[in-house]
C-alpha cells in the first residue's frame, strides 16, 4: 500500500511527486487529432510555481478559497496545485452548471479566486447579480485578443516574480469544497479534508495501482471527486500521465484510446452503455462464421478469467477488441451512477475489467469497488481498504441503509450544521442508500431511501432545484419527486422525477396546463427533465413555517395511488 | 456567406436525414433532444456532422447548454 503517512497535505504530497520524476511525462493535452502539448513533472512544476507566488503577492492567504470552472485541461491542475501551495482551499465547481448558478456556488463559498476558462467567464459577466460578486481577484484562461476581460487577469500573463512560499497545511485543515447538489435548494458543500484524499489515494491504489509509463484518460470532469482523484491526484503521486482531450465526441475518444495506448479510463455508466453498442454493433455485423468463432473466444475468455483477470491471455485471445482500445488498458472504471450488470458482463467476458465502483462526494468519493478476486456484476463491490460499512435498520432480508466510516468521510457541509448533524451521525456517514451486504462482504444496492435521482450521465437530481423551474405555473399548489421515492423499486436503473398538482378549486388540469409543463420542461437541461405527473385533489402537509412536508406528503400519496396514475408528458 | 436563415435550414435538413425524422416535422425553436429523442452523446455525433458539413469547428464548450436548433445555428453561425 502507498505510504503517504509522511504528508500532511495534498500540497506537500504533489510538491514531493513533482521532485521525484522529474523528466516524467506528467500531462498530455490532445484536441480531436492533434497533441495541444505535452509537460513532463519538472515543466508542471515551472508553470505552477509562478501562478501559487503571484497568488501570494495579491493578497491570497493560507486557507482563503479558489474556485475553478474548466473543462478538464491542464490549466486545471496547473492551477489546482498553485492554490496548494499557496495553501488555498479549492473549490472546484461543475462548468457546466448555468451562469447564474455559478453565482450562487461562488457566493456559498466565499471564493476569493475564481480561475476559469474565458467563455465560462464571459457567461458570468452577463448574468444577473454578477455586480455584487465579491470575488478579489480573476484569472482567466485562453481569453481572444482584445476580449474584455471585466475585470480579470489573463491566466497566462498571471506570474509571481520570485518563488512561492509552500505553506504547510495540517491532515485536518480542509482542501477542497466539493459541491454535491443544491443549486436550486440549499447548496450542499461537501468540505473535504487533506488527510480524507490520502488516505483515499492509498486506499484505491492499493487495487489500482499507478506508476511511470500509465496513461491515465481524463474524460470526466475533473471537478467531480471522480476525475480529481484518479484524473489527477493518484496519477500524479505515483508518476503517472493523465491524457487531457478537449472533446468528448466518441469518435476522438476512440482514436484516443490507441494513439496514446491509455492504460485506465473512467466513464459514465451512458458513455460504458455507448462503448458497448458500438463493439456490439460490429459483432453483429461480422460474418455468420466469424460471428460463431468470436462468440466462441469470449466463451474461452469467459471460463479462463472466472478467477480473475488475465489481461495478457485475453489480450492474445480476442487481440482484434483489444487493439481497439489501445492494446494496453488494464482497466475501465466506471462510476457516479448505476450500472447494468449485464453491460459490466459484457466488458469482463471480452477481457476488460470493468472497476465497478460505488462511492459518493461525502464519503470522498469511492465506497466500495469491485476487487475481481473474483469478478461480480450483480454488486459494487467490497469495501476499500480502511473503509467500514454497515446496514443500518436491515429487514428480514438484510436490506437498509448504507452507512459508512472511515478517514475518507467529509468533515462537514459547509454552513450547514444542522444538515451535517443529520448525514454524519456517530461517525457514520448516512448515505441515503438501500443495500445489503452478502456472505462475501459484497455489497449490492437496492435503491434509494432518500428524495433524489442520480441519472446515467452521473448527475444527482435534486428534486426541490427543479421546482423552480415551475414556478408559476397555474395550479395551487406542486412539487417534484423521485418517482422510485414514492414507489419503492429494489432498482437504481431508469430514475425518473414526476410532479405532483394540485389545482385550485377555479383551475383543472387540462392541455393548457400540460402544454404549459411541456414547455417549461423543454427549457430544463434534458437530463433534469420531468417525465410525468399526478394529479392530487387535497392540501399539501405543511410545517407552521409553512414549509412542505416532504415525507408526510409522499407517504399520503404512496397510500393512495400507485405508479398507473402519472400521465406521462 | 450564408445568411442566419439558410445556415438554420441546413441544419435541420442535415438533422432530419441524420436522425431520420421527417424534415417538416423540425421547426427552428425545437429542443432537439427532444424532437429527434437523442441522448448528449447523439447530440455530439450530430455536431461532428454540422462541422464537416460546414467547415467549421465547433468547442464542446460552445454548444454546452444548447438545445434548441436556433441557439445552435446561431453558434455555427458566428464561426462561419
Amino acid at each position: 500500500m502507498l505510504d503517504l503517512s509522511q504528508f500532511d497535505s495534498m500540497g506537500a504530497a504533489l510538491r514531493a511527486a513533482l521532485e521525484r520524476w522529474p523528466n516524467e511525462t506528467c500531462l498530455i493535452e490532445a484536441d480531436r487529432d492533434r497533441e495541444r502539448s505535452r509537460l513532463t513533472y519538472r515543466e508542471f512544476r515551472d508553470a505552477a510555481e509562478p501562478l501559487a507566488a503571484a497568488l501570494e503577492e495579491s493578497g491570497f492567504a493560507s486557507a482563503d478559497r479558489a474556485a475553478m470552472i474548466m473543462t478538464n485541461q491542464p490549466k486545471w491542475l496547473i492551477s489546482a496545485y498553485a492554490v496548494f501551495v499557496a495553501g488555498g482551499i479549492l473549490v472546484p465547481l461543475d462548468y457546466k452548471l448555468a451562469a447564474s448558478e455559478h453565482l450562487k456556488l461562488l457566493a456559498h463559498a466565499k471564493a476569493r479566486v475564481l480561475i476559469a476558462e474565458y467563455p465560462f467567464w464571459r457567461a458570468i459577466t452577463q448574468a444577473e447579480g454578477f455586480s455584487s460578486h465579491k470575488l478579489k481577484t480573476v484569472l482567466v484562461t485562453e481569453a481572444p485578443p482584445g476580449a474584455d476581460l471585466a475585470g480579470a487577469h489573463r491566466w497566462e500573463e498571471f506570474k509571481g516574480a520570485g518563488k512561492p512560499e509552500f505553506r504547510a497545511r495540517t491532515r485536518k485543515d480542509p482542501a477542497c469544497i466539493v459541491y454535491s447538489s443544491g443549486t436550486g435548494g440549499r447548496p450542499k458543500g461537501c468540505v473535504l479534508t487533506h488527510e480524507n484524499y490520502l488516505e483515499q489515494c492509498a486506499a484505491l491504489t492499493t487495487l489500482y495501482p499507478f506508476w511511470p509509463g500509465v496513461r491515465y484518460l481524463s474524460i470526466l470532469p475533473t471537478n467531480h471527486a471522480i476525475d480529481f482523484m484518479v484524473g489527477f491526484f493518484g496519477p500524479f503521486i505515483c508518476g503517472a500521465a493523465v491524457v487531457h482531450l478537449r472533446t468528448l465526441r466518441p469518435e476522438f475518444v476512440r482514436d484516443t484510446f490507441t494513439r496514446y495506448k491509455i492504460t485506465y479510463i473512467t466513464v459514465v455508466p451512458a458513455i460504458l452503455k455507448n462503448l458497448q453498442k458500438g463493439l456490439q454493433a460490429r459483432f453483429d455485423a461480422l460474418t455468420p462464421g466469424k460471428r460463431r468463432m468470436l462468440d466462441a473466444l469470449v466463451a474461452v475468455n469467459r471460463t479462463l478469467t472466472r478467477r480473475r483477470p488475465q489481461l495478457w491471455l485475453s489480450r492474445r485471445l480476442l487481440p482484434q477488441v483489444h487493439r481497439a482500445f489501445g492494446g494496453e488498458l488494464r482497466a475501465l472504471f466506471v462510476g457516479g451512477a448505476f450500472t447494468e450488470p449485464q453491460t459490466l458482463q459484457f466488458f469482463y467476458d471480452l477481457g476488460i475489467p470493468v472497476g465497478n465502483a460505488y462511492g459518493l462526494t461525502e464519503a470522498g468519493t469511492a465506497v466500495t469497488t469491485n476487487d475481481f478476486k473474483p469478478f461480480r456484476a450483480d454488486t459494487v463491490g467490497r469495501p476499500l481498504p480502511g473503509i467500514e460499512v454497515r446496514i443500518v435498520n436491515p429487514n428480514a432480508e438484510g436490506i437498509g441503509e448504507v452507512a459508512v466510516r472511515g478517514k475518507t468521510v467529509m468533515s462537514h457541509y459547509l454552513d450547514e450544521p444542522e444538515m451535517t448533524a443529520e448525514t454524519i451521525v456517530n461517525g457514520w456517514l448516512m448515505t441515503g442508500d438501500l443495500g445489503r451486504l452478502d456472505a462475501a462482504g459484497h455489497l449490492q444496492l437496492f435503491g434509494r431511501k432518500k428524495n433524489m435521482i442520480v441519472t446515467p450521465e452521473g448527475k444527482n437530481i435534486y428534486p426541490e432545484d427543479i421546482e423552480n423551474a415551475f414556478v408559476g405555473i397555474p395550479v395551487k399548489e406542486f412539487c417534484i419527486f423521485a418517482a422510485n421515492y414514492l414507489w419503492p423499486q429494489r432498482t437504481m436503473a431508469g430514475e425518473q422525477l414526476v410532479m405532483v398538482i394540485h389545482p385550485g378549486p377555479e383551475q383543472s388540469a387540462d392541455a393548457n396546463l400540460y402544454s404549459e409543463l411541456a414547455r417549461r420542461n423543454a427549457q430544463l437541461l434534458n437530463y433534469k427533465r420531468i417525465s410525468g405527473a399526478i394529479l392530487w385533489d387535497l392540501d399539501f402537509p405543511l410545517t407552521t413555517s409553512m414549509k412542505l412536508k416532504r415525507a408526510a406528503l409522499a407517504e399520503h400519496i404512496r397510500a393512495r395511488l400507485g405508479r398507473d396514475a402519472v400521465v406521462p408528458l | 456567406m450564408r445568411t442566419l436563415e439558410q445556415t438554420t435550414e441546413e441544419i435541420l435538413s442535415l438533422a432530419a436525414a441524420h436522425f431520420k425524422v421527417p424534415r417538416a416535422e423540425l421547426s427552428p425553436a425545437d429542443d432537439f433532444y427532444q424532437k429527434l429523442r437523442i441522448d448528449s452523446l447523439q447530440a455530439l455525433e450530430l455536431l461532428t456532422r454540422l462541422e464537416n458539413h460546414f467547415s467549421v469547428e465547433l468547442p464542446d464548450y460552445e454548444v454546452q447548454g444548447v438545445s434548441d436548433f436556433r441557439t445552435l445555428a446561431s453558434r455555427i453561425q458566428a464561426r462561419l
